[in-house]
């Protein structure tokens, strides 16, 4: 490969890789993506839903070979304490449309296909090949080494696709690496069960899916969030929570994920199946605020390792297929434009990103990463406890008059938060949510 | 009633996975140390995978076979330098068949 010069290296060949070589590939760039697993896949974890808009403007027609697991027409919202929940469920026949608007996928099969599209479309796609280091010259990014060869693979540009924990970017110093509070470490099981044995749990038919997430006393006044989604013949669930809370507290992940499984909500949902995997991910959870620079001379990053996720409403994946895909046709733009690929060109890429939904949707919620941190036991132990005894109280019938059981529902919230406190809790909530 | 208390070993979870070892060179080192930091002591709880553990001299070590390569210990202990940080050579590691 010495002597040969692309377009542009994509590196990873996750959702935000596969999206942004596609698109240049597509549009006949010259592209070589670098994956450093067995197989497109084979490093990649994620919940995971899909989201068919974002992938729909990439490949429209994919429904037609995709592999889908169920398109989802249920959603619920738990807040947990110790034996109980109390939730949001949200159902609709209107989600059983011709084409569904989210899927359950399995990620080792569904970037599979997507790099099977991706090297259809042109690109050259190296697997088992870890990029070691970014090549740079006068301070623009000139191409990559890996660990097959010394030399460097040059191009115009580099797509640093590399996830959550890319080391590439950091190491070139065009990003700090993440630090404990902006990333949560989440772990995930894959449990099977026969298609019919899901569909009664859930009350589902055909290829109709039920996500469940959750939140409460299961993070241990952690803030984080744990998740059951539906696929064809399996379950996923996991739980994740800040890097930074599990290092102050030094709770187990797995020993969390065991108390979430045998929790009385969820484990008759998973009795009798059979794990076949066990799966820990970094989740990007600092928002706007932790962006890093997007682009510079050589080189644009996108995804996970732009840290462009979107916490409270569980947004990654398509997040990461948007700002590949806009990455990719950036790059397209200036070269056919008989531009070169210096940082002021390239800010084509961060003027189209801001004026997607991606950036606009993480400005709204800028302030929450600091408010879900700095009062993780009130929102995810405190309250979720006050809830579940209110409902108690509101559902029991013992003999107790209702006036009374309205008191002391009232009195607890008062005493565990005072009237100030709670004040102050619903006005920062929605100052951060506006 | 009484219920059988068994001891969740992470190990039997990990026993699932699929795993190409490079058999000598591991891809995350501990820097040699007296008395390991909070956050050093911390991985020997927060690991997913339990890849580290206390020695008998009260130090951490790794072993680092069942990584899944998520960071962790990265994110809490590269900038002080007391973990050396590398993915495994392209092809080993950890292989999700489903992920």
């Amino acid at each position: 490969m010495s002597g040969e010069k692309f377009d542009a290296i994509v590196i990873g060949a996750g959702m935000a890789g596969n999206a942004a070589a596609y698109t240049m590939a597509s549009r006949g760039l010259k592209v070589l993506q670098l994956e450093r697993g067995e197989y497109p896949g084979s490093k990649n974890v994620q919940g995971a839903i899909m989201y068919a808009n974002m992938l729909e403007e990439i490949i429209p027609n994919f429904r037609d070979d995709a592999p889908l697991e169920r398109h989802l027409v249920e959603q619920r919202f738990w807040m947990m304490d110790d034996t109980s929940h109390v939730g949001i469920q949200y159902r609709s026949d209107d989600f059983n449309e011709s084409t569904p608007e989210r899927y359950t996928i399995i990620r080792a099969q569904f970037d599979r296909w997507f790099s099977r599209k991706v090297r259809e479309a042109g690109a050259t796609v190296l697997c088992e090949t870890t990029a070691t280091e970014l090549a740079k010259e006068g301070g623009k990014v000139i191409g990559v080494r890996t660990d097959r060869t010394g030399d460097v693979i040059l191009a115009d540009t580099v797509v640093l696709a590399e996830g959550a924990n890319g080391l590439l970017g950091a190491r070139a110093g065009l990003r700090q690496t993440p630090t404990s509070e902006s990333v949560a470490l989440a772990v995930k099981e894959i449990h099977f069960l026969p298609e019919d044995v899901i569909d009664q749990r859930f009350g589902l038919h055909g290829n109709e899916g039920c996500v469940i997430e959750a939140a409460g006393t299961i993070s241990r006044g952690m803030a984080g969030l744990a998740f059951l989604y539906t696929n064809k013949e399996s379950i996923s669930l996991g739980i994740g929570c800040l890097v930074s809370d599990f290092a102050a507290t030094c709770e187990s992940p797995y020993e969390l994920l065991e108390a979430f499984k045998n929790h009385p909500s969820i484990k008759h949902l998973i009795a009798d199946s059979e794990v076949k995997e066990y799966a820990a991910h970094l989740i990007p959870e600092g928002g706007f605020k932790a962006i890093p620079p997007l682009f510079g001379d050589g080189w644009v990053v996108v995804g996970d390792a732009a840290q462009l996720n979107n916490a409270v409403h569980r947004e990654g994946s398509n997040l990461a297929m948007t700002s590949g895909r806009i990455a990719g046709e950036a790059i397209f733009e200036v070269k056919s434009c008989g531009g070169r690929m210096t940082k002021r060109n390239l800010a084509l890429y961060k003027t189209m990103l801001d004026d997607s939904f991606v950036i606009k949707d993480l400005k709204k919620y800028k302030d929450m990463p600091a408010l879900l941190h700095t009062n993780s036991r009130n929102f995810f132990m405190t309250y979720p406890k006050l809830m579940s005894e209110a409902s108690k109280n509101f559902m029991r019938v013992d003999g107790t008059p209702k006036i009374e059981n309205e008191k002391a529902t009232t009195a607890a919230f008062i005493k565990a938060r005072s009237r100030w406190g709670l004040v102050s809790d619903a006005v920062r909530l929605a100052l951060a949510w506006r | 009633m009484t219920v059988a208390v068994t001891k969740l070993r992470v190990e039997d979870k990990l026993f699932q996975n699929r795993y190409l070892v490079d058999p000598g060179r591991p891809h995350i080192k501990v820097r040699p140390h007296e008395h390991p930091s909070a956050n050093l002591l911390a991985l020997t709880r927060i690991c997913p995978a339990k890849c580290y553990e206390l020695n008998d001299k009260g130090q951490v070590e790794i072993a680092a076979d069942g990584c899944m390569e998520c960071g962790t210990c990265r994110v809490l202990c590269e900038a002080s330098g007391e973990v050396m940080w590398n993915y495994p050579r392209g092809g080993f590691g950890v292989l999700f068949k489903f992920g």
